[in-house]
């Protein structure tokens, strides 16, 4: 069994022009120890589907579909046993470090609070956890009576690593955990967050733009546009050898240096995201796609098998187009039923 | 004066191409604060040396990309070269003539391109306003209309017309860092200066952003410099790439020999950091970036330095200059020049002093 299962969600978030669909029939699954990693533009609903499995989304948040966490279905936990699960089984990194940390507080009583509210341990124990914590993340445990203000960047990101592994979590959700930070830093971040997942064994979801750093921590990937995954595979096949279209062009904005196909000829998609209220008919990257073909602005693709291990949701992917002939109810009809 | 101007442009060769912005011997200092009591105490500033000895040379139509990390200067260096902050010593020189007081003039020939394209455009105009802005303020005679639209289709925006009417909150990322293009487009410049043009970007639209610069460099023979962290980029557009550490270059030269046969050990750090396909194995430096206010003795990178710390340095005969001869740039191939003493003793090259 997956530690991690995602069954069909959609997500819609209610505003004043009406329901937005950000997420639309996302299937994920992620093993005990397994490192997956879910890349897109902004906008295409990444970030969406971490608050999904947390269920933090903004209150009358339309959210359907499963999220199994260890094969209990979050969507219809208890507030209860919500909270229990949250940062014990499941803990989240959020972007944007500087931010997160509450400015007037010391930050080994900021790590310290989960480890309390879970009645883990008494507070002198809690104590001797913060520090041992600070030492994983590289930290020396004295720097627990430190404010937030006293950190670099990289450290506050250290810090808001040990405060989502205070609870000894089997799963941590990354969303976008190194990029406001600095090249080097970056690098560092990296480094330890692969460190602790192989020490701990813990499963990941590493949510950011950058693909080439998806490709350096995770096993797998998810490419996500428009809301909805459009191709998955194993990591490094998927960078380097794309069989979607879409994901072909993320990866051209990752060069290679010394590679002399890349030497002056930046290469990148034209025009934008759609608007997730007027989704363009058929493929939704079709207006996009340099291989757009006469059947994709019709036909809505869902993932085909694109070798082992691997899925796409294109109409070029080999046998795709006579599937979806064979097929031609298309997903998108389930969202119009809700 | 006039002796600077005769020299050749100290240790920075630009491949044959005639100099259009050339800098100088330039110091960029920064006081910190002090409190009163302290003043009247006796305390001095500390004093960030941002940039600490630069000597450049931008080439008519060349792409020259700046790189290092947070803090190393090269945003002062960027800032500086536009006027926007006062040097305390050295020059810049734009076709030959140092900068003045009046920088109008100058200004309208020198443009730069910021980060973030939403701060940079006033989200209360609309497109044609701020494009238009520039125009009026340097009084460019012709047909305004026309000149905007001119400037816009050359940006990328066709039709220009249709965006005429819009307001920033209207269009994408990489469609308003083109309008913010298109604003210095207007003025026709010579060089471009663009302080992290994609950085704020989405990975897909970077590529048409990346293609704009080149064509326009191509077309009009307009000289870009890239300030960047990402040396991806400067794989991607760069002629030359400048390393800068701690307020200096420190590894100049043609983008092929600096990205692919770095002789610095400080460009190699650079380069093992980019991430890719199994490249979290690879070593990085320790340490936060370095400070400014601590410029530290002998070779700015030797506390972080892995020839030293691996011992290469020592086995070289070198450490002892490392920890305490700072120096300048050695010319170790053609055209490519690096700030080490372990890379001068292995090409067999003396070591130069350091930049006045």
């Amino acid at each position: 069994m997956s530690l991690i299962e995602l069954n069909d969600v959609h997500v819609n978030y209610q505003t004043q022009g009406g329901a937005v669909p950000a997420v639309r029939g996302v299937d994920l699954r992620i093993q005990k120890g397994e490192v997956v990693g879910l890349a897109g533009e902004s906008g295409c609903g990444k970030s969406t589907i971490a608050g999904a499995i947390l269920r933090l989304l903004p209150s009358g948040t339309e959210v359907t579909g499963e999220v199994l966490l260890d094969g209990e279905n979050v969507l219809s936990m208890k507030p209860g046993k919500l909270r229990a699960v949250r940062w014990s089984e499941a803990s989240i990194i959020f972007q944007g470090a500087m931010h997160a940390l509450n400015p007037v507080r010391r930050i080994g009583d900021q790590i310290a609070e989960p480890i309390l509210v879970h009645n883990q341990a008494g507070e002198k124990e809690a104590k001797v956890r913060v520090g041992a914590l600070l030492e994983q993340v590289g930290l020396p445990p004295r720097r627990m009576n430190d404010y937030p203000h006293e950190l670099s960047g990289g450290q506050k990101q250290r810090v808001m690593i040990a405060m989502a592994l205070a609870c000894n979590p089997n799963f941590v959700i990354a969303d976008e955990p190194t990029t406001a930070l600095d090249v080097m830093v970056q690098a560092q971040v990296l480094r330890l967050l692969k460190e602790l997942q192989r020490d701990l064994g813990l499963a990941m979801l590493f949510i950011t733009h950058d693909l080439s750093v998806l490709v350096e921590v995770c096993d797998r990937l998810a490419i996500m546009y428009a809301g909805r995954i459009v191709e998955e595979g194993p990591s490094n096949e998927v960078f380097s050898t794309p069989a979607h279209p879409y994901t072909k062009a993320l990866s051209a904005a990752f060069p290679e240096i010394g590679d002399a196909s890349f030497r002056r000829k930046p290469s990148g998609l034209g025009g934008d995201p759609p608007d997730p209220q007027k989704l363009p008919s058929g493929c939704s990257f079709h207006p996009r796609c340099p291989d757009v073909f006469d059947r994709c602005p019709e036909v809505d693709p869902v993932l085909y098998e694109a070798g082992p291990g691997r899925r796409a949701a294109c109409l070029l992917v080999e046998g795709a187009l006579a599937a979806a002939e064979a097929r031609p109810t298309p997903r998108t009809e389930a969202v119009a039923d809700e | 004066m006039s002796d600077v101007l005769a020299q050749p442009a100290a240790g920075v060769p630009i491949d044959g191409r005639q100099p259009v912005l050339e800098v100088r011997g330039l110091h960029v200092t920064f006081a910190g604060r002090v409190g009163v009591i302290a003043g009247i105490g006796g305390k001095k500033a500390t004093l960030a040396r941002a940039v600490d000895g630069v000597d450049l040379t931008l080439g008519k139509g060349e792409v020259l990309a700046l790189a290092g990390e947070s803090g190393c200067g090269k945003t002062t260096l960027a800032r500086a070269i536009m006027g926007l902050v006062q040097p305390n010593e050295g020059q810049i020189l734009f076709e030959g003539q140092p900068l003045g007081k009046d920088l109008k003039a100058y200004r309208r020939k020198v443009q730069m391109v910021f980060q973030d394209p939403t701060g940079s455009l006033n989200p209360r105009q609309t497109i044609y306003e701020s494009v238009a802005e520039g125009l009026r303020i340097h009084k460019v005679p012709g047909d305004e209309e026309e000149l905007v639209a001119r400037a816009l289709s050359r940006a990328g925006m066709r039709p220009p017309e249709r965006f005429f009417l819009l307001y920033p909150h209207e269009l994408s990322g990489g469609q308003r860092q083109r309008v913010v293009i298109a604003g210095a487009l207007a003025l026709e410049p010579e060089v471009i200066v663009a302080d992290e043009p994609v950085s704020n970007l989405d990975a897909s639209v970077r590529g048409e952003i990346l293609r704009l610069l080149m064509h326009l460099r191509d077309e009009f023979q307009i000289s870009i410099l890239v300030v960047t962290h990402d040396l991806g980029l400067a794989w991607t557009i760069a002629d030359r790439v400048a390393v800068m550490y701690l307020g200096r270059i420190v590894e100049i030269g043609p983008a092929e020999d600096v990205l692919t046969q770095a002789e610095h050990p400080y460009t190699r750090a650079l380069l093992n950091v980019v991430p890719e396909a199994g490249g979290i194995e690879r070593p990085t430096l320790a340490g936060e970036p370095p400070d400014p206010t601590r410029i530290p003795e002998g070779c700015r990178f030797n506390p972080r330095c892995p020839a030293v710390a691996d011992g290469s340095a020592e086995s070289a005969g070198v450490a002892n200059a490392c920890v305490s001869n700072d120096l300048g740039l050695t010319e170790l191939d053609t055209n490519h020049l690096a700030a080490c003493h372990l890379a001068a003793k292995r090409a067999g090259r003396p070591v130069p002093p350091p930049p006045a």
